[in-house]
């Protein structure tokens, strides 16, 4: 009973964000909203209930299996892929790669700067 | 008596959505044991595996991708109620995330416009085509924001949604590899990096690696379906600008 209770309330969650983007009309997805209005709503109430943190544990777990379906559909745009598929895969890996080497190296110089480290076991000295 | 052959079986189950549910999951289970058994080596990402299992299924049954989708709709629907529970992790995470909140806004705005500016640059270098170009651009965010952002930039939603889910693969197989090369071992910054350049599917990987990477990777995909959607659509006219002159 608890895991229905936590995944009706994330699918609240969801309609709500949906309805609210519309409404708005903002340029985002309203799970991306519906995200943000849960985090708000636990941050009011100050803990996670339990059914939410079931229900929310047992879809993250298997975060990856939800991609499976949209990654199938790969093989309608074959044709495509197969037409331009150097500047497809060569820009893909190289853009993938430097972003993530940017952002994880500014990540790691800007908190240098900007935090002191306050939690016991932070030993990041050089 | 009439004996229903195979293949009036096979007629009844490819207009079901069972089919494509079953096959799905007994893919992913599959796959899973597979990068259980290598050790949970990256290389053996179970979203590429199953996928390519899928493919080779299809192709050899004759089954189309919408037949398929029937079924593999049910697994994608829940990517919106998992995107909203992404909120949990978060908040588990909110002390570390007040105290690192001024860091992870420049991280994130400096990301999203490198993932877009390089996506559109390489592949003008490499001659890809326009429509190529304003695919790639939104690639690293998570599906349904780039589609929607594919469309008004003049690029194809559907091939940018695989482009999507390719770039969030490309993030989860090489991420771990990369940041050990560049040094960078803090967890914080590690799913900062991973959230931004391969939204969900980096994610998933990220909480494998530990939970605080995966709910930082969370906040990383979400904030920056929200700045993705803000600065492409401009950067793209600022980029058309300086090329054409």
């Amino acid at each position: 009973m608890s895991f229905l209770n936590g995944i009706t309330l994330l699918l609240v969650y969801q309609l709500v964000g949906e309805v609210a983007v519309r409404l708005a009309g903002l340029p985002i997805p309203g799970p991306v909203l519906g995200m943000v209005l849960l985090f708000l709503t636990l941050l009011v109430r100050g803990q996670v209930p339990a059914s939410v943190d079931q229900a929310a544990s047992s879809l993250l777990s298997h975060l990856s299996l939800l991609f499976v379906p949209a990654g199938v559909g790969m093989m309608v745009h074959f044709g495509r892929i197969a037409e331009e598929w150097l500047p497809i895969t060569l820009a893909l890996l190289l853009s993938t790669v430097i972003t993530m080497v940017a952002t994880a190296l500014i990540m790691q110089v800007t908190s240098r700067w900007f935090a002191r480290p306050l939690e016991s076991g932070g030993q990041s000295d050089e | 008596m009439n004996e229903p052959g195979l293949k009036d079986i096979w007629v009844y189950l490819s207009a079901s959505p069972l089919l494509g549910l079953t096959l799905t999951l007994v893919a992913y289970g599959l796959a899973y044991r597979l990068y259980l058994r290598t050790s949970s080596n990256p290389l053996a990402n179970p979203v590429v595996t199953s996928v390519a299992m899928l493919i080779v299924v299809l192709l050899v049954t004759g089954t189309s991708y919408s037949e398929y989708f029937e079924g593999g709709q049910f697994v994608h629907f829940l990517l919106g109620p998992a995107t909203v529970a992404l909120a949990v992790p978060l908040y588990q995470q909110f002390s570390r995330l007040r105290q690192l909140w001024l860091p992870i806004t420049i991280s994130l705005v400096c990301g999203v416009v490198i993932a877009a500016g390089s996506s559109i640059g390489l592949a003008w270098l490499l001659g890809g085509s326009p429509e190529i170009q304003m695919s790639l651009a939104p690639k690293s965010a998570t599906a349904p924001v780039a589609m929607g952002i594919s469309e008004k930039i003049g690029g194809l939603p559907s091939l940018t949604a695989v482009l999507v889910v390719v770039t969030g693969i490309t993030g989860a197989v090489l991420g771990t590899k990369l940041f050990e090369w560049i040094g960078v071992k803090d967890d914080t910054a590690k799913g900062i990096a991973m959230g931004v350049a391969a939204h969900g599917i980096g994610t998933a990987r990220a909480f494998q690696v530990s939970p605080r990477m995966g709910a930082f990777s969370g906040l990383a995909m979400a904030l920056s379906a929200f700045a993705t959607a803000l600065a492409v659509p401009w950067l793209v006219d600022l980029m058309l600008f300086m090329a054409g002159g």
